[in-house]
């Protein structure tokens, strides 16, 4: 074995074992935290493939943004345990369908036969200068401008979609005027009034 | 020595038969990483004192002075103190997250150093994507103060670390954005070669096609380190502690060390992209030039640093803290725009070629 496979041996137990441990952990907030070591499993795998833009992606996209919002919710909600097992019967037999038929495809198209060396050969091994990035850059640029731009577009379309949603009963929100709040003037806000003073009457 | 080394190798060899490569490519490495933390380590006990030293003559006090000549013995004193202490566990705490947060804080803050270049050649890795590097691993940080709110079970830290979830994830964008600015001029993502083609004096830094990106870098950079005035993950005087609430002893001089890390590396990041990193000011001024080419390139790099660095402290002895609602709005509504209106004006001064700079 050399130390390649070594490595990838790790690495995929880690990431199979970690993404076990999020479905089966109880506790929202360490799922995450397994999704988390998952991700970067996959991410180690990718750079032995010699991946490294998508595995720096993957770690600064999911990792860095994705999974801390993902905590952040998880610590906004109040989570009631008994409601969730009480539905979790009813749901059963509808889960254990859709698992089996998500194993039965993921079987014909990820299964053995569709791998292995002797189906796709082993990537060759590039020199130390080669640049990943700017080989991807000019593939993404040049050949796969059109979907590139598409998934752009997509993007944009999905963020005005969520910018427009929250924004809904315009007239009714209660804003505040950060330009009024900063050129305020303690005469604005403050009134000095002069009260005379009562008079001493006992010495 | 050499015999010792050889049968050391030998040794190596026969225990782990599946290792093919050089046992001295990871002694080497191993080497160079500890020479990188051990300096690193000193920079952040003395930053804290110089900060202490700093702000007290900015406030007309005197600050530390009686431990040792000066009071220079004042960070190692308060090292020994933070070691001997007792670390105190809530009871309702969940005690694995709760110890996993200050690593999980302390070991990105450390990790990222690797890709940073000292001088020419002088750096632990010389990746191709090491800017990229530097944003992913920095990011992860985050989680080191999220999970410390989540695992102390307190209301306070929870706070904090709400508050400092939703900085750091807006301040990243922003960052990202200013850097992508950097990136476009000198046409790579390696900070090795983002130095190199800001060879040339003072003029060809990029600091000056990209005045207002380095500006937001520089504001970003307080948020990110969670420093005033933008400290309201600490915010004494709102939620106690923040995050820290219920850290004593080593676990919290573990996120006290992360932090001062993660301000260093930000000063030397603002130093690499916006000027010149390990370049000379005097490059291709008649006399200077020849007069300081015996100052090594580490050297600049230091002194730039040590300049952002005492701005760090010079900025939280002057200004009081924003309000978080106005943090918030200042990266989306001021700073967002600018970097994405910078982007367009540096593809425009690129393609036409303006100044020294492309």
């Amino acid at each position: 074995m050399t130390f390649d496979q070594i490595l990838f041996y790790v690495f995929s137990f880690w990431f199979i074992a970690s993404s076990l441990a999020m479905i089966f952990s109880r506790n929202a907030a360490k799922a995450v935290l397994f999704l988390i070591l998952s991700f970067f499993s996959a991410a180690s795998i990718w750079i032995l493939l010699e991946a490294e833009f998508l595995a720096i992606t993957l770690i600064l996209v999911y990792v860095g943004a994705v999974m801390v919002l993902f905590l952040f919710v998880i610590k906004m909600l109040n989570i009631d345990k008994s409601t969730l097992r009480a539905k979790f019967a009813g749901y059963l037999p509808l889960g254990l369908l859709v698992a089996a038929i998500i194993i039965a495809e993921m079987t014909l198209v990820l299964g053995g036969n569709q791998f292995g060396l002797d189906v796709i050969a082993a990537p060759a091994r590039h020199a130390a200068d080669y640049s990943n990035i700017t080989v991807l850059a000019m593939q993404l640029y040049t050949t796969y401008i059109y979907p590139f731009e598409l998934a752009a577009v997509l993007l944009l379309i999905a963020i005005i979609a969520a910018i427009t949603l929250v924004h809904r009963n315009e007239s009714t929100r209660k804003k505040q005027s950060i330009s009024e709040q900063v050129s305020v003037q303690a005469k604005d806000r403050m009134r000095l009034v002069s009260i005379a003073s009562p008079k001493k009457e006992n010495k | 020595m050499m015999v010792l080394w050889q049968s050391f190798v030998e040794l190596v060899h026969e225990l782990m038969p599946w290792y093919d490569g050089s046992i001295a490519t990871i002694l080497i490495i191993l080497i160079k990483a500890i020479a990188l933390v051990m300096p690193l380590m000193l920079v952040v006990a003395y930053f804290t004192y110089a900060e202490r030293k700093v702000i007290g003559y900015m406030q007309l006090r005197i600050g530390p002075n009686r431990v040792g000549p000066k009071g220079w013995l004042q960070p190692i004193a308060d090292a020994l103190k933070l070691m001997t202490k007792e670390i105190i566990f809530p009871t309702k705490a969940n005690i694995y997250l709760f110890l996993l947060a200050p690593i999980l804080a302390i070991a990105p803050a450390i990790a990222v150093w690797a890709v940073i270049p000292f001088d020419e050649g002088i750096y632990v890795a010389n990746l191709d994507i090491s800017l990229l590097y530097v944003l992913a691993i920095g990011s992860i940080g985050v989680y080191g103060i999220i999970l410390a709110g989540w695992a102390s079970n307190s209301k306070y830290p929870l706070l904090g670390a709400l508050r400092s979830a939703s900085l750091l994830v807006s301040y990243e964008i922003v960052i990202g954005f200013a850097l992508v600015t950097v990136v476009m001029i000198a046409g790579s993502v390696n900070l090795n070669d983002i130095v190199m083609a800001q060879k040339g004096g003072i003029l060809h830094w990029y600091w000056i096609p990209l005045f207002p990106m380095m500006i937001i870098f520089f504001i970003s950079a307080l948020v990110e380190t969670n420093r005033a005035p933008f400290d309201v993950v600490e915010g004494e005087s709102e939620i106690v502690g923040g995050t820290h609430v219920e850290y004593s002893g080593m676990t919290f001089a573990v996120f006290f060390l992360a932090e001062y890390a993660n301000m260093i590396l930000m000063a030397v990041l603002a130093v690499i992209m916006f000027f010149g990193g390990w370049h000379s000011p005097f490059e291709g001024i008649p006399f200077m030039e020849s007069m300081f080419a015996w100052v090594p390139g580490i050297i600049w790099l230091l002194a730039k640093t040590t300049f952002f660095m005492f701005l760090y402290l010079w900025i939280r002895a002057t200004f009081p803290r924003f309000r978080y609602d106005q943090i918030m709005r200042l990266s989306w509504k001021v700073f967002l725009p600018w970097t994405i209106a910078w982007i367009f004006v540096v593809a425009l001064m690129t393609q036409l070629k303006i100044g020294p700079w492309f």
